[in-house]
């Protein structure tokens, strides 16, 4: 599909284009796109959709706190045992998920397609030391070490990202090594090489650009993997109290005994807006892979 | 030396870094590490001889040698919260977690292939498009929530199982075993299991399945037509068969990743697991435990990669490790 001497980064931005009209071919694609479009545009949004203060104790009376109120048109989906307006909570919650999900999800792909494409191509001890690294993060079990890292350090979701980040590069890397092992053998690399390229314009101009799309895909895959290790950590108690999110809204709900007084209404939304936008993770990233390795369509 | 020797140095070696990861992390920390690693309500007395027990009167070398030296005996050091030996707690712990994620999985398991290679055999249907966006819903589920459905269902709403523990009040057994296969256990197990096992079920049937639409087009599959044997067999005999081996890998991935994942199932059943330990541990600041807990998983779950990899040479001869054959 290359001609003689492809301007690397034309190709690069053409597949991109690709991936990106992927969604109006891939059903899965598709609605994944609107989910986190439509996720981005609530967080953007969100003090003009919420009815309330989400962190505001609301009373109904003088002195009478609004607790457990069912669902109405006051408020959508009712109000918390601490008097608070769930609707509101979870439609902020979409910020905090919006903030973890794309910064883990940007520093899995940078780490893990920097230090894969270090490897594939230079290879040698490089390649011994990384893969390496990755086996022995492989062996860290992933929620105890970011509980045990979040209360040696101070809870709170920068901790999170960081040990997704650290924890997660492994696979991306694996994945980048293996592409650009087979992509520097590839005859406009060697092209680059007898032209009188530096070793780092190569890697960076000549075979960075070709296994991007890659990258994206693992970035796509860590957004959900992200957003559902920060509701654990948050329901485990080890988020940051002060960010309102959806698994620290599943924390309230379960610290209050939500289940024992059947308030669906608490505990139900915010999981749901979880699996959505983890679901829509999965989604892209089905409708990238057929793109990315057309074997798997048939 | 052969794989198996190489992958066993390997495995150790991981073990060996992760056990020295986790001395940096619990002394490196700031602040005083004395005052993480001992108890506040000690005399002055009982704190030195702690400290000079733990080296920690030495040199940062000096401690992190003695530290190797105490793990390689299984000196874990005592619980500050119940006074007890590490090493003793979380070998009490561990059968309840490996009860909970070996039921689970092998429940999830048997459904997920059965599930999978069914929805392999009606690829292209209304079936398939329906339960696959499903299936990859429950894998997008936090565990957790799931758990706390079952309870609000199970538990609360028809009162039909108890909402926490792994045992009833006021129940004793004669020995471990009498009480890991009691009645009263099982019972207690079903809610937690089958929220793991919801959340476990969607990787061993996408695998299913995806291996077995590929074996599906293989040579052997199209021989076995030719030879005119009925789909049942062709399907059961030769390609599920086959299509198995992955699933047997992910297996044994999957008890070293849910004995670790468990963390959050264990918390809301209140299932007096590894991984509650390791969470209440952290959360009391009782170090020596957390890091004791934290440990032993990692060794489980470092085990079980070394277990899969194994596993998956012995399994498919075909992989020749490098080795030309």
């Amino acid at each position: 599909m290359a001609p003689a001497r492809p301007s690397a980064w034309r190709t690069a931005s053409g597949q991109i284009g690709r991936v990106l009209r992927i969604a109006s071919r891939d059903w899965f694609a598709l609605a994944g796109t609107l989910i986190y479009l439509a996720l981005i545009l609530v967080a953007i949004f969100a003090d003009r959709i919420a009815t309330h203060d989400p962190s505001e104790i609301l009373y109904t009376g003088r002195y009478r706190i609004a607790r457990n109120l069912p669902m109405s048109w006051d408020h959508l989906l009712g109000t918390t045992h601490g008097g608070r307006d769930i609707f509101s909570q979870l439609v902020y919650g979409s910020r905090s998920a919006v903030v973890v999900g794309l910064t883990a999800a940007f520093c899995v792909a940078a780490i893990g397609t920097l230090l894969g494409l270090l490897s594939g191509f230079f290879r040698g001890w490089v390649d011994t030391v990384v893969m390496r690294l990755a086996d022995v993060v492989l062996g860290l079990p992933f929620l105890p070490f970011v509980i045990v890292l979040a209360a040696l350090t101070r809870p709170g979701t920068a901790t999170i990202v960081f040990s997704v980040a650290v924890l997660l590069w492994p696979n991306t890397a694996r994945v980048i090594r293996s592409q650009v092992l087979t992509v520097r053998e590839r005859a406009f690399v060697e092209a680059a090489r007898v032209t009188g390229c530096s070793t780092w314009r190569i890697l960076f101009v000549h075979v960075a650009p070709s296994i991007l799309p890659l990258s994206f895909l693992y970035g796509s895959i860590a957004v959900g993997w992200a957003i559902l290790t920060e509701a654990s950590a948050s329901f485990l108690g080890f988020g940051d109290p002060s960010v309102i999110s959806w698994g620290g809204m599943l924390q309230d709900a379960y610290a209050s005994q939500a289940m024992g007084r059947g308030a669906y209404n608490w505990f139900i939304p915010p999981g749901l807006c979880i699996v959505l936008v983890v679901l829509a993770g999965f989604f892209i990233s089905r409708g990238y892979e057929e793109i990315l390795f057309p074997k798997l369509r048939s | 030396m052969g794989y198996v020797g190489q992958r066993l140095i390997q495995a150790v070696f991981v073990l060996w870094v992760v056990a020295t990861l986790c001395f940096l992390m619990f002394r490196l920390m700031p602040g005083d590490p004395t005052l993480n690693y001992i108890d506040t309500s000690m005399t002055e007395e009982q704190r030195q001889n702690m400290l000079v027990a733990f080296g920690l009167d030495q040199p940062l070398y000096v401690q992190y040698l003695i530290y190797l030296k105490n793990l390689l005996r299984g000196e874990l050091g005592n619980s500050f919260l119940q006074g007890r030996p590490v090493l003793e707690l979380v070998l009490e712990a561990l059968p309840l977690t490996v009860a909970l994620t070996l039921s689970a999985l092998i429940v999830a398991y048997i459904f997920g292939v059965i599930a999978g290679a069914f929805l392999a055999w009606k690829r292209g249907s209304l079936t398939e498009g329906v339960a696959i966006p499903l299936v990859l819903a429950t894998r997008a589920a936090p565990e957790f929530w799931l758990g706390m459905i079952l309870l609000a269902i199970f538990a609360f709403g028809y009162g039909w199982f108890p909402s926490g523990g792994a045992a009833s009040a006021g129940a004793e057994y004669g020995s471990e075993w009498e009480r890991l296969f009691s009645l009263d256990f099982l019972y207690h197990l079903l809610l937690p299991a089958l929220a793991l096992a919801v959340y476990l079920q969607g990787l061993p049937l996408l695998l299913m399945r995806s291996t077995m639409l590929e074996v599906m087009q293989d040579e052997f599959v199209t021989m076995a037509r030719m030879k005119g044997l009925s789909e049942w067999t062709i399907v059961i005999r030769h390609a599920a068969r086959n299509a198995l081996l992955p699933v047997a890998t992910a297996f044994a991935l999957g008890i070293g990743g849910s004995v670790g994942g468990n963390v959050v199932v264990e918390t809301v059943f209140s299932w007096p697991g590894l991984g509650r330990m390791l969470v209440t541990a952290v959360q009391g600041s009782d170090y020596p435990l957390a890091q004791g807990a934290f440990l032993i998983i990692a060794a489980v779950l470092v085990l079980m990669n070394l277990v899969a990899d194994l596993l998956y040479g012995w399994l498919d001869p075909r992989v020749s490790h490098g080795r030309k054959g």
